[in-house]
Order: C-alpha cells, then structure tokens, then sequence
C-alpha cells in the first residue's frame, strides 16, 4: 500500500516474480516501479489529489464537503438529520426538485472478505495437495528462524518442507533456510506488517510444494497485525521465548487466541530468566481455553521430538484426507460411468 | 492496527456497492465494529477520510455502530457480557468462553445517490 496517498497498490513483492509493477492512484494518475527482484526498495513518493466538487442533496441529510483547496466543511440541514444506525437510517423527508434522491443499499460483508476469500482458495488448494500448512507468528526475536532452519534439518528424509518467509526487508531469512536445502520464497511487505493471503497466493505460485509436503510461513515478527488475516492455513502456532516474559499472552490476547498451539522457545535459557512456563501456558489457556503447549529449545534440541511427532501427524492427516477425498471422487466416478454403461 | 488497509478494504466494498447500483456518488457509510474487533476506531475514521479523497466516496460520512460483546459460557450455560478478550464468566468465573457478538467488521450499508 501507497503510505503517502493511501491507495491499495503492490508495494509489496514476492522473490522470483516480474521485474516491475505499476500501480494507479484515485485520481488516475498511474506510476511504474521498476526493480530487481531480490533486492530491498523504498517506495516513498508525494503527490497532489486536489479536486473539488459540486453536489446537490436531498433535504434533510447533513454532510461534509471537500472544497478545491483541500479544506472540508460540515453542515446539517435542518432537523431531518439522518439517524445514525446500522438497520437503516431516515433519509430526511422531502426531495428538493431536480435533485437525485438518495437510497440505501445494503452490502453486509465482513471487511476482510476479500482476504478470507482469497484464504479459502488457498486452503482448498493446499488440501487438494494433502499439504500440511502452518501460519508461525510470533514477537520479533523469538526464534523463529532457527527453529525452523533446525526443524528441516531434523525432518531430512523423513518429511517435505518448504518455507514461505515474511519480512519488511531483505532475503535474509529465506537465505538462511534454503541454506539448509529446502525450497523457501521470501515475501517482502515493504511498509506491511503482516503476510496477507494474496501475497500467500503469489508465493505458492512461485514455490509450488510437493503434494504430501509440510508447508511453513514464517509470519512477520509481529504480536498484533497477523492475528486478524487467514492465510489460508491449517493452524497458527505461536511462538513465545522465555526472554519475553510469561504475561504475553494477556497483554495480546488476539494473537494467542488465534493460534491452536503454543511453542514456548529458548527453554535452554530458563535458568537465566524469572520465567514461569505453567503460568506463561495459564494465561494463553484464558485468552484461548484448549490451546496445546510444546517446550521446545531449538539451540538444545530439547523437546524437538514432541514439535517433530505434532507436525508428523499434521502431514499424515493432510494427506489422509487428500486421499479420503480423491477416493471419494474415484467411487462417484465409478458409479457414474457404471450408469453409463448401463444406458441410463 | 494497520487501518488503513482496512479503510481500502471498505473502500473497495463501497466501490462494488456503488457501481452495482449505478450511483453517481456515495454519501454515507454504515460500518459495525465490534467492542472486541481488533480495530481502533478513530484511527479507522481517519484513514477512511484519506482513502476516500477523488473516489466516488469522497465526502461520504461513517457510521460506525459498535456491537458490545457478549458470550456464551460453555460450563454454565449463560450468555455473558464480554468486554475484552480474556475477561471471565461473571456468574462461574470460567474463560471457555464462546464470543458470539462483538468481533464482527463489516460493512452494513451504504447511502447512495
């Protein structure tokens, strides 16, 4: 998104795809962009939007107008004010001659819609694959990256991994796991705070996981924005080290809600901190009653084989349900062809 | 909260909404934040201003109605009141609370001419 002016654009970029993108601002006014993939870019740039405008109005409706040079006034017309409530206002009684009358149209969507719908097919396409897809969120510096650069070394030969990373800037991160042989496209969100599932979309495109895979987003380090957008996963799993303190789960409630597990990372560490892990795991049992809780240390491997069988049995039952459900179509397929044959 | 990708995605509804119903100009537009949706309001209002400037909103006014949370307890039964997530079950003290208003960000209705 354009900071300066607002507009929905494409500032934000996925490794590996076209080598510029234009974008279109309210007014009309298009600007292109041209970049080398890989890289990190800015894209701070000013420009005018004045315009004003002429408007008639049905009596009785109060408004705002904005005048050619920028500034806004507000009036109300009389008595009618329109009532302010969400099932259907007044619209003030009388129609002024030659003005357009105003109605009400009903939308009724959830604002995220688009997100969620661009989630849904992702989830589907996922599920068709049989792939097992995590949404990781957590703090910045909690040791994300190092536990998943360890979790693919330790499920060499046994699991599929592919990695989606989420960053403002760089490729660092995607780097350091293709380091260790699995396939990884960085997303850079630029001045985003969070991985959306349109730029999911876009990754999958690039990375294209093997079907039975275990797929993994690393979500920008962030407690609060990613809470809100599906990606189109099978669940969240957030991730808290014992650095961050045990009262986490309170002070960003949503996050912890959203999230089916909790990792508590950097056990290796309990000595040196006043971190209470039963309680870190209370609070998150509050904001998220039946959220399950792994110890894990990624430095120490301590706890590792518990997160390894928890994402096992998550691929086995992905691709368990991509079989159930190729089988199911092999049958109607059977009974269709069946009748057929027998002329029906 | 990053509302200002929020305000686009109203924007983009109020969009849709006008230009199915052929409309020249919209002029107002009905919003239900929930208590416990994870939005802050005036930041929301203002970045709606800004997002709306050249569009066919321009100038619109926001409604927002703000649904208060409520709940249902799973051990006791009862629908609750919740004012934020975390809170307890007023009459057996649990957290297996069930939001069932509250959380919802939508775009109801738009006025159109």
């Amino acid at each position: 998104m354009c900071v300066t002016c607002g507009c929905g654009s494409d500032q934000n970029h996925v490794e590996g795809e076209g080598h510029g993108h234009e974008h279109t601002h309210a007014d009309g006014t298009t600007h292109a962009h041209p970049h080398v993939h890989g890289h990190a870019h800015e894209h701070a740039h000013g420009h005018d939007h004045s315009h004003g405008h002429a408007h008639e109005h049905a009596q009785g409706a109060g408004h705002r107008h904005r005048h050619a040079d920028g500034s806004w006034h507000s009036h109300d017309h009389g008595d009618d004010a329109v009532a302010a409530t969400a099932s259907g206002a007044a619209l003030g009684a009388a129609h002024a001659p030659g003005v357009t009358p105003k109605r009400m149209v009903q939308i009724e969507q959830d604002i995220l819609a688009k997100n969620d719908a661009v989630a849904a097919a992702n989830r589907q396409r996922l599920a068709d694959r049989g792939i097992f897809a995590l949404n990781l969120v957590s703090s910045p510096g909690s040791g994300k990256t190092t536990l998943l650069v360890k979790t693919i070394q330790a499920l060499q030969g046994r699991l599929k991994v592919a990695v989606i990373e989420g960053d403002q800037q760089t490729t660092l991160d995607a780097d350091r796991i293709r380091a260790t042989g699995a396939p990884a496209v960085q997303v850079n969100t630029g001045k985003g705070c969070h991985l959306d599932a349109d730029m999911v979309r876009r990754a999958l495109d690039r990375l294209d996981p093997a079907d039975g895979s275990l797929l993994l987003i690393e979500n920008v380090g962030n407690l609060v924005c990613p809470a809100a957008f599906d990606l189109g996963e099978a669940h969240k799993v957030v991730i808290l080290s014992v650095t961050e303190g045990e009262d986490k789960p309170l002070k960003y409630p949503d996050m912890f809600h959203a999230a089916d597990l909790l990792l508590v990372n950097k056990t290796d560490l309990l000595p040196y901190v006043q971190f209470d892990v039963e309680a870190a795991i209370g609070h998150a049992r509050r904001v998220r009653p039946g959220i399950e809780a792994l110890r894990v240390s990624a430095t120490t491997g301590e706890g590792m084989d518990a997160w390894l069988d928890w994402l096992e049995r998550g691929a086995a039952a992905a691709r368990a349900a991509r079989d159930a459900s190729v089988e199911a179509l092999r049958r109607r397929v059977a009974e269709l062809e069946a009748r057929l044959g027998a002329g029906d | 909260m990053h509302e200002m990708s929020l305000a686009e995605g109203v924007l983009q509804l109020v969009e849709d909404g006008a230009r199915a119903n052929a409309a020249t100009g919209v002029t107002a537009v009905w919003l239900e934040i929930g208590a416990l949706a994870q939005v802050e309001v005036e930041a929301l209002r203002f970045c709606f201003d800004a997002v709306t400037r050249g569009t066919v909103a321009d100038g619109a006014r926001l409604e927002i109605v703000t649904p208060s949370g409520l709940a249902w307890c799973m051990p006791c039964g009862n629908q609750v009141p919740v004012a934020q997530r975390g809170d307890a079950c007023p009459h057996c003290g649990s957290h297996q609370l069930q939001v069932i208003r509250g959380d919802e960000m939508r775009v109801t209705e738009i006025e159109i001419a």
